[in-house]
């Protein structure tokens, strides 16, 4: 009928919008990202100044120092020619210039933006127990190795807990009161417990007494030869330790949401929706869940970072051949520069979520400044 | 005063809350019983005590309650020991100045399964030669095996089930099989009656003295079971309680009260202060809280206060200083705080006995829910063997079970055990906190 001018003019505001949220979340990103790395350099610094309270970091360079000393001596064909005292006084000369020459005579303040630097670009040296998969000491390749395997987990788990629990809270809020929501309201308080405790449960029913999964591990040993087996290999690791990410904190989310839903879900707008016969279907997802998503985010956001530090146990717990698992190989083994790392490594991680979740936020809610403060 | 007692009127009226509290007491009462029966002292001994101490507790024994559950009826520990029983023990003197020492120590054994080992303990006490003794065991079928003869030093352990020979003896059973089962049966199965260890000894000297101590060893133990050191978990699950719940109570405290305090101080003093504290809070967001109480463990300490001390540092500049933040800037605006600027009120008094105490009512149910977090995280350290070096904790059990494979060997009452308590510490501050939340906060009730 007489609709069709008037959705004209829409679209093509639509668009023009459209062009400005792009251009506003880029700004957005970039103000964002620029905040967030001096917050990470901060933050790391900060490691660095705990880290070497004890002089460990010192201690670090100092080995690290000799090491180089005595490769380098050994390639020297002089050296052969040597007595041992002449050798052993040669190698402490040298190492005092090093020392001298990488400035560990220098007060702690100014070394420790050195090993700012040095923590900022990965730079830690070399480990002195663990070794990486190909082979490698470098705390780096050590550490950007294991990296994958954490991530493949955790994104995993993450959005599937995420669009999970938003699936359930919005179906929920408009079945208050069902057994189903006060099923969830009860359950709510056993995500007091941390991932890997549910992780040692699953492991014991699913593994030790019905022996159907695998204890541990991220594919089977050994690895299945073809493509397709491998992939099922994978999913069939991933399936316990993501049930334990999702269990320990997917009822509380439901019910926080829930109860979030069902307060906007009384807003006039959205009785207004219905008393028009919107399907229910688009009343959640476009009266309900749009103008809510920003606060779930931020909250989500939270509980991500919560997340990734129960991370390191529950990789533990399932032998996950990520971070977190080198993280508990690494207090064993006293090996303090992969330890540093991590903490390094883990303040980016959390850095990068909160950056993503920053720019979802920015797309999410339009009413985000950029020049002010963001939330 | 009066609003609180009404709010804690209608906390009765939520089941979840009656549940939570009463969970809480039963642990609070468990922490009080664990303080009182074992003394701090005798609870270090009884965990770090080394062999002296659990000698004779069996190794990785269930807990006794199991045979509830079980069709067969497990044995547990049996003791036997002449040293304070004069009567098992018979002196006859031989003339020649040598004395026959005869030691009977009868027991009866009516179990349905066979014990976890066996070890004789003999001491002697002599001056120059050493007695001589002659180990006999007798089934209740009258079979009799000789274990072992021997010359006795001033205390000896015979390891009954560590001995090769006797095992070839026995016909290739274990003797700790062997010695109890029915002849001829297979699969074995233990003969229920009478058993007897005879020691009979030749004293060659007057005044010397000869001791035997049999144990045999059970395959349950006590309330808990035992761990792979022969350590009763008992003694962990007990001093657990009063460490796991200061520990949460201690960090719940200080971490909420100094965010709020902060909060309000930044909100009332604005400006660089205000954004400062912003400032802080968003470096702390990217600080990985558990990497660095992991470098402060290997670097430091691993003493359960240093660990505190750190959460508490790290939680000062939460996140929630931003929720805090806001509720501050609407009750900055409200006309008592104005009506206080214009009596004169003093800035500090301002911000601790105007703004936070407007806020502490909103702030309770976070902080009951915050204690569990931290039980959690004081577990999760020590699953990480980062737990404290001397004191016994729930997290310490939970992580010599996983280091020693219990999960994989079936121990399932070692894991199962902290594990109960942790949850029931977790889920009675939760239910607890969430009623709360309900009272407190109105606006999020459901009607």
């Amino acid at each position: 009928m007489a609709v069709a001018p008037p959705v004209a003019v829409p679209r093509v505001e639509a668009a023009r919008a459209a062009g400005s949220t792009l251009a506003r979340v880029a700004k957005y990103a970039v103000v964002r990202l620029v905040a967030l790395l001096i917050t990470v350099v901060v933050g790391v610094y900060l490691t660095i100044l705990v880290a070497n309270m004890g002089g460990y970091v010192d201690q670090l360079r100092r080995a690290q120092i000799r090491e180089g000393v005595g490769l380098m001596a050994l390639a020297d064909p002089e050296w052969a020619m040597l007595t041992d005292q002449d050798r052993r006084e040669r190698i402490e000369r040298l190492v005092a210039l090093e020392e001298e020459r990488l400035g560990l005579g220098q007060p702690f303040l100014v070394r420790s933006f050195t090993y700012l630097a040095n923590a900022l670009t990965l730079n830690l040296g070399r480990a002195e127990q663990i070794m990486s998969d190909s082979g490698s000491r470098q705390v780096r390749l050590i550490l950007l190795e294991r990296l994958p395997a954490t991530l493949y987990l955790f994104a995993t788990g993450q959005l599937l807990l995420f669009f999970a629990s938003i699936f359930v809270a919005l179906h929920l809020s408009q079945r208050y009161g069902s057994f189903l929501d006060r099923l969830m309201v009860a359950l709510a308080p056993t995500s007091a417990a941390p991932g890997w405790f549910y992780g040692i449960f699953l492991i014991l029913i699913f593994a030790g007494l019905l022996r159907v999964l695998p204890f541990g591990g991220m594919v089977a040993t050994p690895p299945p030869p073809d493509k397709l087996g491998y992939a099922l290999s994978l999913l069939k690791h991933l399936i316990l330790p993501v049930t334990a990410i999702v269990i320990s904190a997917i009822f509380l989310q439901v019910y926080y949401w829930r109860t979030f839903f069902l307060i906007y879900s009384r807003e006039d707008y959205v009785e207004m929706a219905k008393a028009k016969g919107l399907p229910s279907t688009l009343i959640e997802r476009r009266y309900i869940l749009r103008p809510t998503l920003p606060a779930i985010v931020t909250s989500f956001a939270l509980t991500l970072i919560g997340l990734w530090t129960g991370a390191i146990v529950l990789e533990t717990i399932f032998n996950w051949p990520g971070l977190g698992r080198l993280l508990y190989r690494a207090i064993g083994a006293y090996d303090t520069p992969v330890i540093v790392g991590s903490v390094v490594i883990y303040a980016y991680l959390l850095a990068l979520t909160v950056f993503v979740l920053d720019i979802l936020y920015a797309i999410l809610d339009p009413r985000v400044r950029v020049e002010g403060r963001s939330t | 005063m009066k609003a609180w007692r009404a709010r804690l009127r209608e906390l009765r009226r939520y089941p979840s809350a009656i549940a939570g509290l009463t969970l809480i007491a039963l642990l609070v009462l468990l922490a009080v019983y664990a303080m009182v029966a074992i003394p701090y002292r005798e609870a270090v001994r009884l965990w770090q005590g080394g062999e002296g101490v659990w000698t004779d507790n069996p190794r990785l024994a269930m807990p006794r309650w199991i045979n509830l559950f079980t069709r067969t009826d497990l044995p547990p520990t049996l003791v036997l020991d002449s040293a304070g029983d004069p009567e098992v023990k018979k002196r006859v003197e031989r003339g020649d100045g040598d004395v026959d020492v005869t030691v009977s120590l009868a027991f009866d054994y009516t179990y349905d399964a066979f014990p976890n080992e066996l070890s004789i303990f003999l001491t002697a006490d002599f001056k120059e030669l050493s007695p001589f003794a002659t180990l006999i065991w007798r089934a209740p079928d009258g079979r009799e095996v000789v274990l072992q003869r021997r010359s006795v030093r001033a205390s000896e352990i015979y390891r009954v089930s560590q001995d090769a020979d006797l095992t070839m003896r026995l016909g290739g059973r274990k003797p700790e099989v062997g010695l109890f089962a029915r002849p001829l049966t297979e699969p074995p199965r233990p003969l229920k009656g009478r058993y007897e260890l005879l020691v009979e000894g030749i004293l060659f000297e007057p005044e010397a003295e000869l001791d035997a101590k049999l144990v045999v060893y059970g395959q349950v133990h006590g309330l808990a079971g035992t761990d792979h050191l022969r350590r009763d978990i008992t003694v962990a699950l007990l001093w657990g309680t009063p460490l796991a719940l200061s520990f949460g109570l201690l960090a719940a405290i200080g971490s909420t009260l100094s965010t709020l305090i902060l909060a309000a101080i930044g909100v009332w003093y604005g400006r660089w202060v205000d954004g400062l504290f912003q400032r802080i809070t968003e470096v702390n967001l990217i600080l990985p809280v558990l990497p660095i109480l992991i470098m402060v463990g290997i670097l430091y300490s691993r003493s359960i206060w240093v660990m505190l001390g750190v959460v508490i540092l790290l939680g000062v500049f939460s996140a929630s200083i931003k929720v805090y933040r806001a509720m501050f800037l609407q009750i900055k605006e409200a006309p008592y705080v104005e009506a206080a600027r214009a009596y004169g009120a003093g800035n500090l008094r301002i911000v601790f006995l105007y703004l936070v105490p407007r806020v502490i009512p909103i702030l309770v149910p976070q902080f009951v829910v915050l204690i569990p977090a931290f039980v959690f995280l004081e577990a999760t350290l020590a699953v990480l063997g980062l737990g404290d070096p001397i004191m016994p904790t729930w997290g310490k059990v939970l992580d010599d079970a996983y280091r020693n494979g219990a999960l994989y060997m079936g121990h399932y009452y070692w894991v199962l055990a902290p594990s109960v308590l942790l949850i029931v510490t977790g889920l009675g501050f939760a239910m607890l906190g969430f009623a709360l939340d309900r009272v407190f906060n109105p606006r999020l009730r459901e009607q």
